[in-house]
């Protein structure tokens, strides 16, 4: 990442919207599925027909309440939508509903670590509204036409501003991410970038070192990934920053990131900002929120990162930072636990750390490898649980394992089906193993020389001489101990 | 037996003893009002849907599937959306809308109660007007006089009734638009509680406001048709669940000393004074005296009272109203439905044309009103300033119902005016809306009763004012004068 030029600082405040994963959009039953045909997921209520009104959807403020709760805010007793009108063809009703003055998550915090350090965001709230619908305008301009699809339009979102309390690009990514794990975590977003379903605007501005007063500020909007996310701070940055140097003035503007061009580009101006006209929509009660209601919500919260965290040190005796990368998105959490229990066993802790361990090293390095996913894992937790198992029973030893694991990640089965096709079931027969000793020791006479003059190493030499001749099937423990009593024999 | 002039109950009779069909009565009604253009009132009539609506109601009937209003034919304002008849708020921006779905009202009506629709009634645009001038399809004349305005904005809803060519209509209220025409043309009319009667495919105007309700020949022909309109609606968020249904209210307080020779005993009716200020016309204070004298007449007590921010319900009100209006008025655009301009350079002037065409004057005026009172430096002085006094003016009212059960007053300070006498003066339209604002502004039921005649032999309204979902008790006791007055019955020379 991009250093901040010398001499000058910068803040960054984040606008996430998360669509919520509601069977039904926010103030109507139409579902609110991506990717259908263009307009077949509207309504009347959606079409904003003349005589139709909204009806709000509960599970979207079920979501707010988990959000809320999972980050500890406060949830609003009582809180308002709000009209905010505006023209625009993908905009049915000519406003949006959405939560001006009183916003339903009030306050709260993400911590983040950052270029080593941890630190917590404060949020400033986060509200409901609906999305809007999108104008289509490829393969249609030839005709002079655009197109509206509406499917959009009533997807619940759920926007939550942090304040302007985040000082490099590094604090704002580690921030998205992990906002993004939480909202995935407690199940109210998808958090699928490429659709749409968690979009950041990023609020940049610089000031020279040591300055308090905040620099003007441009909001940049269209960053769909992490990866931009960075790059377009880090262009921002330094056009601010270039900007300044050279005698000129940063407007206050929204700017729009192109990520083809890698450079955000100036979208409207605070000048040409329209006034949306707020004002309480009454088509809708001032939304109430009982605590019993936070209660039974509460109560059916899944652990938090941090809980789970903290319990896997404690019951399992993971180390931390094992325990943290395993609680980094809800997708490794189920992985870790959904093996461990393929692997089963009366040894837990024992088993935790063989499945933290195999996670972290060979299954990190493989979906680091093909940038894939955990959820998207070539070989599954169930799969490797089995592996393991295999380990445990004594079928495989660790190194075989790992020459298993790498055949199942390229796509040739179960544990079983590898060890099976490569003939790779490890020998415990102790005859067999101390007929390949005998062997290696009468065949090697200068390092068993060696060893017994104290060389230590030379018994690796031995060691991998055997391994060798079982072609990597004996059983290494076996193999160390027959080895030992040989020659101090 | 002249079916112009017959209560709904005494058709439901010719109907149960099938001296009439369903069908017979829906084309006797038709009939009529093809004879009757030139009052302007049918924006769409469509005979082939009324008959196929009549048929059914006779297989109920033939069946003996029959409520109060099963095959009594009811013609609805056209700010209500119905299937197959167009719906356009009388405006030329929805000239060609049809609604693919029916409001709940006329749902209840047709579906519920088995009423025939008879088409659609011309209205004030956007039911904005007090006059019925406001309607792109051309103003609507009062069956009494046909120079004169039938009030507004339900103005067609209570000429029909008044010509006998409809026994039932629906209108809406916002400001006084049921009970003004209601007066105006001298029926009976009740704009109900607040939440009371499902909004959803009602045009909205200002939605804190809007309230549909029933306009026909009595206060016993409104309570059987308000019953069959009022009850919760999930669609509507609004919408609220009554104690009790209309019906059983109004059966149970009729029937209260209905023996006796002062069957509203006990009854305290409030008369606000800031009714009879300046600006009231002569008659229509003496014709309103003599309706709350006879209520006297029949046991009640007159208790003055005070609601001191009257006045204040007209700036109120043109805040609010135009606020909510600019703003459920932006749907209409010309994107997706209703008419769009046919040149334009690009999206913004085909939106910004659409508009300019389809408005009309008074809209585009609330339109404006309203943009200018949300906006950025505008809207604490003027929008919240105004629910501030909204407050109040619900407060006056409560503070009143602590002396009285019901408030008593006129609707408007005048009779029916010429038609184009006002029109080029929105000011002094508005102040025509003094007495119903407030009620409207509170939440509250409030009715029509026609009360007498005016020097000019216009109608004159008595309005009734109760307290939340009070309806019930409200229409027996303008039930109780209607038996015991026969102003209700009067009808138009021209329209026996």
């Amino acid at each position: 990442m991009s250093a901040i030029p010398t001499g000058w600082e910068v803040v960054i405040g984040l606008e996430t919207h998360t669509q919520l994963m509601t069977a039904s959009k926010i103030f109507s039953g139409s579902p609110a599925r991506f990717g259908a045909e263009p307009n077949t997921q509207a309504s009347a209520v959606d079409l904003a027909l003349p005589g139709t009104l909204p009806v709000l959807n509960k599970g979207a403020v079920e979501c707010a309440i988990k959000f809320g709760l999972a980050v500890g805010s406060t949830i609003a007793p009582r809180s308002i939508f709000a009209r905010k009108n505006y023209f625009y063809p993908d905009l049915p009703k000519g406003y949006q509903i959405s939560q001006y003055e009183l916003p339903v998550v009030v306050g709260g915090e993400v911590a983040i670590v950052a270029a080593g350090a941890e630190k917590i965001v404060q949020l400033t709230r986060a509200h409901l509204e609906e999305d809007a619908g999108k104008s289509m305008h490829e393969g249609l301009d030839t005709m002079g036409v655009s197109g509206i699809d509406l499917n959009r339009a009533g997807t619940p979102l759920l926007e939550i501003v942090t304040e302007p309390c985040m000082y490099s690009t590094e604090e704002a990514v580690a921030y998205a991410r992990a906002l993004h794990g939480i909202v995935t975590w407690i199940g109210i977003c998808d958090g699928n970038m490429q659709e749409g379903s968690f979009r950041c605007d990023a609020n940049v501005s610089v000031r020279r070192a040591g300055e308090s007063k905040l620099g003007t500020r441009c909001e940049i909007k269209n960053v769909n990934s992490f990866r931009f996310l960075e790059r377009a701070i880090d262009y921002e940055i330094r056009r601010q920053v270039e900007l300044i140097e050279d005698g000129g003035r940063v407007v206050q503007e929204t700017r729009l990131y192109d990520a083809d061009r890698d450079e955000t580009r100036s979208m409207r101006s605070k000048e040409d900002a329209m006034d949306y006209r707020y004002f309480p929509d009454p088509d809708l009660l001032p939304l109430e929120i009982s605590a019993a209601w936070i209660g039974e919500i509460h109560a059916g919260m899944p652990e938090l990162p941090q809980q789970m965290r903290a319990r896997f040190v404690a019951e399992f005796g993971l180390s931390d930072y094992d325990a943290g990368w395993l609680t980094s998105s809800l997708g490794h959490a189920d992985y870790f636990v959904a093996a461990l229990n393929a692997l089963g066993g009366e040894d837990r802790r024992g088993a935790a750390k063989q499945v933290a361990n195999w996670m972290t090293s060979d299954l990190a390095a493989a979906l680091n490898r093909d940038d894939v996913d955990i959820a998207k894992s070539a070989v599954s937790a169930m799969s490797l649980g089995k592996l393991l198992g295999r380990i445990a029973d004594g079928t495989l030893s660790g190194k075989m394992a790992k020459t298993v694991f790498a055949h199942m990640w390229a796509g040739e089965g179960e544990a079983d089906d590898v060890i099976a096709a490569h003939g790779m079931k490890q020998v415990n027969d102790s005859g067999a193993i101390e007929k390949m000793v005998d062997d290696v020791i009468a065949a090697n006479p200068k390092s068993v020389e060696e060893y017994r003059a104290g060389k230590e190493k030379a018994l690796n030499a031995l060691f991998g001489q055997v391994m060798k001749a079982s072609n990597k099937t004996a059983n290494p423990a076996q193999v160390t101990d027959m080895l030992k009593r040989k020659l101090s024999g | 037996m002249n079916y112009s002039r017959a209560s709904i109950k005494s058709l439901r009779d010719e109907l149960d003893a099938k001296r009439v069909s369903a069908t017979e009565l829906a084309e006797y009604f038709l009939d009529k009002a093809e004879r009757a253009l030139s009052l302007n009132t049918y924006l769409h009539v469509d005979r082939g849907l009324t008959l196929l609506q009549a048929k059914e109601a006779d297989e109920r009937i033939a069946r003996g599937e029959t409520g109060p209003l099963t095959g009594i034919p009811v013609a609805h304002k056209d700010i209500f959306v119905t299937r197959g008849w167009r719906s356009t708020a009388g405006s030329k921006i929805l000239a060609d809308y049809v609604s693919p779905f029916d409001a709940a009202v006329v749902q209840k009506l047709h579906e519920g109660a088995g009423m025939v629709c008879l088409g659609k009634l011309n209205c004030d645009e956007f039911a904005m007007g007090s006059s019925n001038e406001n309607s792109a399809f051309g103003p609507v004349k009062n069956p009494w006089n046909t120079q004169k305005i039938p009030g507004g904005s339900s103005g067609a809803s209570a000429a029909v009734i008044a010509a006998g060519l409809a026994p039932a209509a629906t209108g809406t209220d916002t400001g006084g638009s049921l009970r003004q025409p209601a007066a105006m043309c001298g029926i009976t009319a009740i704009k109900p509680t607040y939440g009371s009667v499902s909004r959803y495919g009602m045009i909205a105007f200002a939605s804190s406001l809007d309230q549909g309700g029933p306009m026909a020949r009595s206060a016993e022909d409104c309570a059987a048709l308000l019953d069959a309109m009022a009850g919760f609606d999930e669609r509507d968020s609004t919408s609220m669940p009554a104690a009790e249904s209309i019906w059983t209210g109004f059966s149970k307080a009729s029937a209260l000393h209905a023996s006796t020779g002062a069957p509203l005993q006990g009854v305290r009716i409030g008369v606000p004074r800031e009714f009879f200020a300046e600006g009231l016309s002569t008659d229509v204070a003496s014709a309103v005296e003599s309706a709350i004298r006879e209520f006297e007449k029949l046991g009640a007590v007159r208790v003055d009272i005070s609601l001191p921010r009257t006045r204040l319900s007209i700036p109120a009100y043109y805040v609010i109203a135009p606020a909510e209006a600019s703003s459920n008025l932006s749907r209409f655009d010309g994107v997706r439905y209703g008419h769009r301009a046919k040149d334009y350079r690009d999206l913004t002037d085909m939106i910004e044309r659409s508009r300019a065409e389809g408005f009309g004057a008074e809209v585009k005026r609330r339109i404006f009103t309203g943009a200018y009172v949300l906006s950025h430096g505008y809207y604490d002085a003027y929008y919240l300033q105004a629910q501030r006094v909204r407050r109040l003016i619900g407060q006056d009212f409560q503070d009143a119902f602590k002396s009285c059960d019901f408030i008593m007053g006129p609707v408007a300070p005048t009779t029916a005016w010429d038609i184009g006498a006002k029109s080029s003066d929105p000011v002094a339209m508005y102040l025509e809306d003094i007495f119903t604002l407030g009620v409207s502004l509170a939440g509250l039921p409030g009715m029509s009763v026609p009360c007498g005649f005016g020097t000019d032999n216009m109608p004159v309204g008595l309005q009734i004012i109760g307290n939340y979902f009070d309806e019930g008790r409200m229409l027996a006791v303008a039930h109780r004068y209607q038996q015991v007055t026969d102003w209700h019955q009067r009808a138009p020379e021209a329209f026996p």
